[in-house]
């Protein structure tokens, strides 16, 4: 067990240090929460930076115009950009993290020339089509329809919860092709054009009061037969490949980041006296085991990876509840800190409480996180 | 960075599981249990004690030209690990950390024992005593496997620097055995999840019964990535926060094993109850957790 860096990842990392701090102070300021096309213009601007760099796709591999990075490598970038308050990936977050690494993985050598250059570049934004009113965490309930009409599939149906639909100019869309198959038999993975006629999208507003999601009505909407990822009605074995990205590294920025607010909320509570409630401060300190916790583990998984060379395992649905919890009881401590000033919208943190409730949500709710931890890790049977 | 068991580490590991499954596997656990029972409390296995010590237990950490084994507080680390699994009785931290200092200690003929602020363990049965332990007086202790005396203690009044002064070996070493309990009550209550049915199934397809013990798992390798870190650091206040993490990972994983083995769970004769016990007894050894907190909070 060793948690020293070599010597050519800690030249990695002094590398990146160093053009962050030279590129940073340069960036535009940032653009206001609501505004979507600043958003885009600012998240894109930012990739295309990385690009410029060398620093685009790093994780990805080579031959899609990935840099080929060991998962320590990529460690380090998140957790350098994150300490020298980099933007976040935002709107590229599905094309870097869900559709490209599939279409990586499953597409075909022209799928790949034409998707993956334009998201490593910062010149195109996708989003994940995938749940449905009434398909959630059975994901594999989803009833959108794909129905061949030559060289084309002619879809309907309704996606909902798409992130950053508003500003995408894909979406990877799981669509029903074989509805008489079992459920995970019928589903194929496509590559939507949102400008494509017959899409309408709604925002949605979260109890943020935000639109970070949409829903998506799609009405005959023709897409090419050529745009689906892997074979007809292998599209769920397509999408697990990405849903085991979205659980690998996907919260180390955001570990670094809740160490970092916990030193803050404790000066906070320096200031305003809240520090001499003993029973705040053994909370304070019980999170920073916690959150130490989470990173140590973190270091875990990513040396587990890169001995196994690939794919990170399950350990990801370990790491996602606990802290998926643990940023929860973060908020909750940062509002027994701020008192009656929680209630005030213009203290940041009162914002990221409120976010913070979606995380034992999105991306596969923690009741099914036990479930798989259940199941797959400690084999226990599966229920009905 | 290879925050992973490196292939010695693995053997390590393995060997000392094989040492203690074979020296005291489960029959050896009971047949200690029915003795305390027997005697009015437990006996300490000289013979045991010894062969850990010729097998290098103690030694882990001795340099080699002390004759000890020369390896570091990781390696330690995992040999307790394996400890805390079996339950295996005595004051085997307070004999590791004296394995320098005390002759003998290395070498499994000298039993160490220390007074650990207010509680030591093992007082009658230790040869030397380390720690003020006068007016100590015994007490009827929870664990069967475990004797104790009360000591007439003041807690002082600065927790913090207190904890921060503390040897990390040894919170490292207790944690340790937390861990190795914990992980043992989640294959405790997996093994029995899946086995007993009702309803004409196996309890463990409830989600009720699932997410307990997916939780246990959760706490375990979060406690785990804790602990080894620490152990790799040696900084106390990463092994105060580790330690924290271990005895909540060995008593809720107890508790929780106790609630999926049903009436079983609340028998003399399940295994349970000593690895609850043990874990209760463990969390009261080296400092307490708020000063652990505390000491957490200060650095923040
Ligand atoms: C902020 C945010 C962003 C999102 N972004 C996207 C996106 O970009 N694209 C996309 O496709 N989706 C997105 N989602 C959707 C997300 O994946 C789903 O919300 C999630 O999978 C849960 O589905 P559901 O909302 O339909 O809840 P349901 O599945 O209806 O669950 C409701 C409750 O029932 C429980 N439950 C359901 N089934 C079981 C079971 N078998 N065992 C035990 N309990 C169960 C759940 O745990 C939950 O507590 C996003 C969600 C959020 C909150």
């Amino acid at each position: 067990m060793d948690l020293e860096y070599s010597e050519e990842e800690e030249e990695f990392r002094s590398r990146l240090r160093e053009w962050l701090g030279k590129v940073l102070p340069g960036l535009p300021p940032k653009p206001d929460p609501t505004d979507w096309p600043g958003r885009r213009a600012y998240d894109l601007g930012w990739q295309r930076m990385l690009y410029d760099a060398g620093y685009a796709g790093l994780h990805w591999p080579v031959d899609a115009g990935g840099r080929g990075a060991t998962p320590t490598q990529h460690l380090i970038y998140l957790e350098e950009t994150e300490r020298a308050g980099a933007p976040y990936v935002g709107a590229n977050f599905v094309g870097l993290l869900h559709a490209g690494p599939t279409i990586a993985a499953e597409g075909t050598e022209e799928q790949r020339r034409r998707w993956l250059p334009p998201v490593l570049r910062g010149d195109e934004v996708w989003c994940q089509g995938f749940s449905e009113p009434d398909a959630g965490s059975d994901l594999a309930a989803l009833r959108t329809r794909a129905v061949r009409d030559g060289d084309h599939y002619v879809v309907t149906g309704s996606k909902i919860w798409t992130s950053h639909a508003e500003v995408a100019d894909w979406c990877e869309l799981l669509v029903r092709t074989d509805p008489s198959a079992p459920k995970h038999r019928g589903i194929s993975w496509l590559a939507m054009p949102m400008d494509a006629p017959g899409i309408t999208v709604r925002p949605l507003r979260t109890l943020a009061g935000s639109t970070e999601f949409a829903e998506v009505f799609l009405d005959d909407v023709r897409i090419p037969v050529a745009n689906r990822v892997g074979a007809e009605n292998d599209g769920w074995r397509v999408t697990m490949v990405t849903l085991s990205f979205e659980r690998g590294t996907a919260f180390v920025g955001e570990v670094v980041a809740c160490r970092r607010t916990l030193g803050r909320l404790a000066a906070r509570a320096r200031e305003n006296g809240r520090w001499d409630d003993a029973v705040l401060r053994r909370r304070l300190g019980r999170l920073s085991a916690e959150f130490t916790a989470l990173w140590r583990l973190t270091q875990w998984n990513v040396s587990e990876a890169q001995a196994t060379g690939g794919v990170p395992g399950t350990g990801g649905s370990v790491f996602k509840l606990r802290y998926s919890h643990a940023r929860q009881e973060l908020y909750d401590t940062a509002a027994e800190v701020l008192g009656p000033d929680a209630l005030d919208l213009g203290e940041e943190w009162t914002a990221d409480r409120l976010s913070s409730l979606s995380y034992t949500i999105a991306a596969g709710t923690s009741q099914i996180q036990q479930n798989i931890v259940a199941e797959r890790v400690l084999g226990l049977p599966k229920g009905r | 960075m290879h925050f992973q068991l490196t292939d010695d580490q693995r053997a390590l590991r393995a060997g000392v599981r094989q040492l203690l499954e074979g020296r005291f596997g489960r029959d050896a656990l009971r047949a200690a249990v029915d003795g305390s029972e027997r005697q009015g409390g437990p006996a300490l296995d000289r013979e045991l004690w010894r062969e850990l010590g010729e097998a290098g237990f103690f030694a882990l950490r001795l340099p080699e030209k002390e004759g000890g084994v020369g390896l570091g507080l990781p390696e330690a680390v995992l040999a307790f690990e394996e400890a805390g699994r079996v339950l295996l009785p005595g004051p085997l931290v307070a004999t590791e950390l004296a394995a320098a200092t005390v002759p003998g200690a290395a070498a499994g003929t000298t039993v160490v024992t220390r007074a650990e602020g207010p509680l030591v363990a093992w007082l009658d049965a230790a040869d030397v005593v380390l720690g003020d332990v006068a007016g100590a007086r015994p007490v009827r202790s929870v664990d069967p496997l475990t004797p104790l005396h009360r000591v007439p203690f003041e807690p002082r009044p600065s927790p913090p620097a207190d904890t921060a002064a503390h040897d990390p070996a040894g919170v490292l070493l207790t944690a340790a055995e937390q861990l190795g309990s914990a992980a043992r009550s989640c294959e405790l209550a997996v093994q029995h999840a899946r086995q007993r049915e009702q309803f004409g199934r196996p309890i463990g397809s409830f989600q009720a019964v699932k997410h307990l013990c997916a939780q246990m798992l959760v706490r375990t390798e979060t406690a785990r990535a804790a602990v080894y870190a620490a152990a790799v650091t040696g900084d106390p206040l990463e092994a105060a926060g580790a330690r924290l993490l271990a005895d909540e990972a060995a008593v809720r994983g107890a508790r929780d094993c106790l609630q999926v083995c049903g009436g079983m769970g609340f028998t003399w004769e399940s295994d349970v109850h000593l690895h609850l016990k043990r874990a209760w007894l463990r969390t009261e050894l080296g400092p307490s957790a708020a000063a652990s907190e505390e000491a957490l909070a200060a650095a923040l």
